[in-house]
């Protein structure tokens, strides 16, 4: 189980631009270490991030190497009608992580 | 924080000044050697603006991922019940609904039933054992006698979860740490690991945190090496640890033998160290280097 850590405002009016704030717990090995006995850590990382609003992706992110372990992504969206906003990480193996938070607008 | 950048403003413009101040700072520490100086700083104070940012912002501080999950554990049965059935977080109060669940279950010899403040105790003396035992001993020792589960090993992401909620609780809250009775010859002893030089560099704890602190080791100033941040997180693990953890890194430092995490030598340093920041407020889940 991955730690996900979401903010977001459970009311807006229409045509604001709300902010949202998404955290996961994840070591994001590189795949460039070694263990101490000099073996490879294989690489396990998290590909992509995507935000969709109502079955519409608002945000969309890839992840590579160099990105710290329990990335944190920032970004804004504009609140056009109430609903589902979905979180969705995707691992090195497509393992999905994802949690949702509802919107009113009014 | 002020004092030692004034005192490397001094460093640059007046070379007879430092030797002053620090003699000054000597003689302060001989009349009180418990304590680093006069001046007691967190290691918050020696962090660079962003990380302090980071320790400030509780949604983006990563350390809250694990807080977050040792509510979950804490409110999980697991074994014969789960921890909140015996421990509130909550204050009496507002607290009705969770007697009639715990009615009947009531230890009398522990006093951790309201959670927020008991962090700040540990380590203290287990009345069963009559031995020192830390935040993450007393889980384990809920386990075992409570929940006839089996003792979390140390670092392990459930204990480091459970702990961090458990301090999260005692968050801005001072040390209240018991030195004596038994507690004493811990204390004797976690001093004596502090002022004992080790190591292949052959170098005390006390030459950097009480002698050297607020200079310049390579990049980094030199904390007085408190406690208050811990479990937290640390940047240069990407992770979450224990305080033991840091101990084994300053060990490792110096080039000496680390100690296994939860060991008496580390349970009595922590108390000896606890006891030091006893000015300080408990800041857990901090951020450091």
């Amino acid at each position: 189980m991955l730690m996900i850590r979401i903010k977001a405002p459970s009311k807006a009016k229409k045509g604001e631009v709300i902010e949202l704030k998404a955290m996961i717990q994840h070591k994001m090995e590189t795949g460039y270490r070694r263990d101490r006995y000099g073996r490879q850590i294989p690489k396990d990382i998290l590909r992509r991030f995507e935000c969709i609003y109502n079955d519409v992706v608002v945000f969309r992110a890839e992840f590579f190497p160099a990105v710290a372990a329990n990335p944190i992504l920032v970004f804004h969206t504009i609140a056009t009608e109430s609903g589902t906003l979905l979180f969705k990480w995707v691992d090195e193996a497509g393992v999905e992580s994802y949690d949702k938070v509802e919107l009113e607008v009014v | 924080m002020w004092r030692f950048v004034i005192r490397g403003l001094c460093f640059s413009l007046l070379p007879a000044l430092p030797v002053l101040s620090n003699a000054k700072e000597i003689s302060d520490f001989s009349a009180n050697p418990d304590l680093p100086s006069e001046v007691v700083a967190s290691g918050f104070e020696f962090l660079t603006p962003e990380s302090q940012a980071l320790q400030l912002d509780d949604f983006a501080n990563p350390g809250f991922l694990w807080v977050d999950r040792g509510r979950l554990l804490f409110e999980k049965q697991e074994g014969k019940r789960a921890c909140v059935d015996c421990h509130s977080e909550r204050d009496s109060e507002m607290d009705s609904e969770m007697d009639s669940r715990r009615e009947g279950k009531t230890d009398p010899e522990s006093d951790g039933k309201v959670l927020p403040g008991s962090a700040t105790r540990f380590p203290k003396i287990n009345q069963d054992t009559n031995q020192l035992i830390n935040l993450e001993g007393q889980i384990n020792h809920c386990r075992v006698e409570r929940q006839s589960l089996s003792p979390l090993p140390y670092e392990s992401e459930q204990l480091l979860s459970l702990t961090a909620y458990v301090t999260s609780l005692s968050r801005n809250m001072a040390y209240d740490i018991a030195i004596d009775g038994t507690a004493d010859a811990y204390y004797d002893r976690g001093r004596a690991y502090f002022f004992k030089r080790k190591g292949q560099l052959n170098l005390a704890c006390s030459q950097c945190h009480d002698d050297n602190w607020g200079k310049l080791l390579r990049g980094d100033r030199i904390s007085q090496g408190h406690p208050n941040a811990y479990p937290g997180y640390r940047l240069e693990w990407q992770n979450f640890g224990s305080l033991h953890r840091r101990f084994r890194d300053c060990d490792v430092g110096v080039k000496a033998e680390p100690f296994a995490a939860g060991s008496e030598t580390y349970l009595a340093l922590e108390l000896y160290l606890k006891w030091r920041a006893k000015r300080l407020l408990i800041e857990s889940p901090g951020i450091r280097r």
